[in-house]
C-alpha cells in the first residue's frame, strides 16, 4: 500500500536519522520563539490574578510541564507497542529517547507545584490528588528507566521495557482515578479547585503559546535524542560511516 | 476429566492444574521458606507500635495503613523467586514448547503463589489486627480485602518478576516496578479496613478492589507470558 510507505521508511535507521535531522531545527527554533513569547506574555503582559496576585504566573511553566509528562508517557507506550508488534527497532529507540524527557518534565511539574504550594497553601508539599498522581507517574518513569538499564542485552532491554510501558499505560488512568477518590475522602477542595472565573484572553493566550512551545521543545529533544540513540545503536553500520563522512566533506 | 488406565490427561486446564499442584507441593516441602513472609509481616507490624506509641487509641487510627504496608512489603519478598528457579532449571522452556497457552500456565502459577504466600498473610491478619487494636468486628472485612489485595499483587508481581528475569539486582528493581502500580490496591484496601473499623459500610471500596483484582488477573498473565518469552529469547 502506497500510503504506508512513509511508515516503513521511518522504520529504517538511515531514513529516520535524516528525517529527524531535517525536522529538528524547525522544532527547535519554533519552540524558542513560542517559549520566549509565552514567557513575556505570561510574566509581563498578563495582569496579576485577583486572588493569587503574581504567584499564579508559575502556571506558565507548571501546566505545560504536567501536560508533557503525561503525553510523553503515552507516546512512549505507543512507540513501545509499535516496537513490540511490528518489531520496529526505531520505535524502541524512540521510546528509549522519550523516557528521560518525560521524567524530567514530571520532575519540573512537581518542583514548580511545590514552589507554587508554598505561597498558596503555606506548605512545600500538599497531598493534593494531582501532585500525588504526578509523583506516581515520576516513579513509573524511574522504574521504566531502571528496567532498561538493568538489561545488558539491548534487544531484551527494548522488549522488556516495552511490556512494562504498556502495563504502565493501562494502569495510569486507574492510578489517577484511585488517587482522586482517595483524596476526595481525605480533604476538601483546595485553592486550586476553588471556583474562579475563566481566564481572560491576555492570560490564556500566553498559556496556550507556552503549551505549543513546550510541545515543540519536546519534539526537538525527541529528534535530537533519537539521532543520538541511532548513532549509538548503529555505530558499526556501514551507512553511518558514509553518512558522517559525507557530512564532514 | 477422567484419566483411565494410566493415560495422562492432557489439555489446557489439566496442564494448569498440574502446574498448580506441583507449585503447592513444592512450597509445602519447604515450610520454613513458606512462612518467612508471614514472620516478616509480624515483625514489620511490631515495629510501628514500638516507633510510634503504645497507646491503643492512636494505633487504631493508623492500623489500616500499617496492616497494608506490612502486607505489601511481605508479599514483595516472595515475588522474586516466582520464576527464577524455573528459569534456571529449564522448566520455563518446557512451558513454552509444551504447546499449552503460556498465559494460562502463568495464571496457574499466580494462583499457586497466592495460595502459599497470600493466604498465610490473610490468616495472620486477625493476629496482627488484634495487636493494633482493630476491633473484632472488622476482622472479616480485613481478611477479605487482604485476600483480594494479595491476589491482585501476585498478578502484578508475576509481570514484574517475569520482566526482571534476565536482569541484574532484580529484587530492588522488582519493588521499584511493582510498588507504583500497587498503589490503587493500597488505597482501596486500606480504606475498606478503615471504614470497617469505624463500623461504616465497606461495600464501595471492596467492590472497587474486586474489580481491580479481576482486571489485573485477566491482563497480567498475558504481560507476564510475553515477558517470559522475551527472557528466553
Amino acid at each position: 500500500m502506497a500510503t504506508w510507505t512513509w511508515f516503513h521508511q521511518l522504520g529504517s535507521p538511515p531514513h529516520a536519522y535524516r528525517i529527524a535531522g531535517r525536522f529538528a531545527p524547525w522544532f527547535g527554533w519554533g519552540a524558542l520563539l513560542c517559549i520566549v513569547y509565552g514567557l513575556f506574555g505570561g510574566l509581563v503582559l498578563a495582569p496579576p490574578d485577583y486572588q493569587q496576585k503574581d504567584a499564579f504566573r508559575i502556571i506558565y511553566v507548571h501546566a505545560p510541564a504536567a501536560w508533557l509528562s503525561l503525553s510523553c508517557y503515552t507516546a512512549m507506550a505507543v512507540a513501545a507497542f509499535v516496537g513490540l508488534v511490528w518489531r520496529m527497532k526505531i520505535a524502541h529507540a524512540a521510546a528509549a529517547a522519550l523516557a528521560p524527557v518525560g521524567a524530567s518534565f514530571a520532575f519540573v511539574c512537581l518542583a514548580t507545584g511545590s514552589l507554587w504550594g508554598r505561597p498558596m497553601w503555606g506548605t512545600w508539599w500538599e497531598w493534593d490528588a494531582r501532585l500525588t498522581s504526578q509523583l506516581i507517574l515520576l516513579f513509573l518513569y524511574l522504574g521504566y528507566m531502571a528496567l532498561r538499564s538493568a538489561h545488558d542485552d539491548l534487544q531484551r532491554a527494548d522488549r522488556s521495557s516495552a511490556v512494562l510501558a504498556i502495563v504502565g499505560v493501562v494502569n495510569v488512568p486507574i492510578i489517577h482515578y484511585s488517587v482522586y477518590w482517595w483524596n476526595s475522602l481525605h480533604q476538601g477542595a483546595t485553592v486550586m479547585k476553588a471556583d474562579r472565573p475563566s481566564m481572560p484572553a491576555e492570560m490564556l493566550v500566553p498559556l496556550l503559546v507556552m503549551f505549543l512551545g513546550f510541545t515543540l521543545f519536546q519534539w526537538w529533544v525527541l529528534c535530537t535524542r533519537l539521532r543520538a540513540e541511532i548513532l549509538d545503536r548503529e555505530r558499526n553500520a556501514r551507512w553511518l560511516q558514509t553518512e558522517l563522512l559525507d557530512g564532514a566533506r | 476429566m477422567k484419566a483411565g488406565d494410566g493415560a495422562v490427561p492432557t489439555g489446557m486446564l489439566a496442564a494448569a492444574a498440574a502446574t498448580f499442584r506441583r507449585d503447592v507441593v513444592l512450597a509445602f516441602r519447604r515450610p520454613g521458606q513458606m512462612f518467612q513472609p508471614v514472620v516478616f509481616f509480624l515483625i514489620v507490624t511490631t515495629l510501628f507500635p514500638l516507633s510510634l506509641s503504645p497507646q491503643l487509641s492512636q494505633l487504631r487510627d493508623i492500623s489500616p495503613g500499617i496492616l497494608w504496608v506490612g502486607a505489601l512489603l511481605s508479599s514483595l519478598l516472595a515475588l522474586e523467586s516466582l520464576f527464577r528457579a524455573d528459569m534456571e532449571d529449564g522448566t520455563l522452556e518446557q512451558w513454552v514448547i509444551s504447546g499449552q497457552p503460556l498465559a494460562v500456565q502463568v495464571l496457574a502459577r499466580i494462583l499457586a503463589h497466592w495460595t502459599v504466600s497470600g493466604l498465610p498473610l490473610v490468616a495472620a491478619a486477625p493476629l496482627v489486627g488484634a495487636s493494633l487494636a482493630v476491633p473484632a468486628t472488622a476482622f472479616g472485612t480485613t481478611m477479605l480485602v487482604l485476600g483480594l489485595g494479595t491476589l491482585c499483587l501476585s498478578g502484578l508481581g508475576a509481570a514484574g518478576a517475569a520482566l526482571t528475569l534476565g536482569s541484574r539486582r532484580a529484587s530492588v528493581l522488582l519493588s521499584l516496578l511493582v510498588l507504583p502500580l500497587a498503589m490503587p490496591i493500597l488505597i482501596f484496601g486500606a480504606r475498606s479496613v478503615d471504614l470497617a473499623i469505624l463500623g461504616e459500610p465497606t461495600r464501595g471500596p471492596v467492590l472497587l478492589l474486586s474489580a481491580l483484582t479481576i482486571l489485573t488477573l485477566s491482563l497480567t498473565p498475558w504481560a507476564a507470558a510475553s515477558a517470559v518469552r522475551i527472557s528466553l529469547e
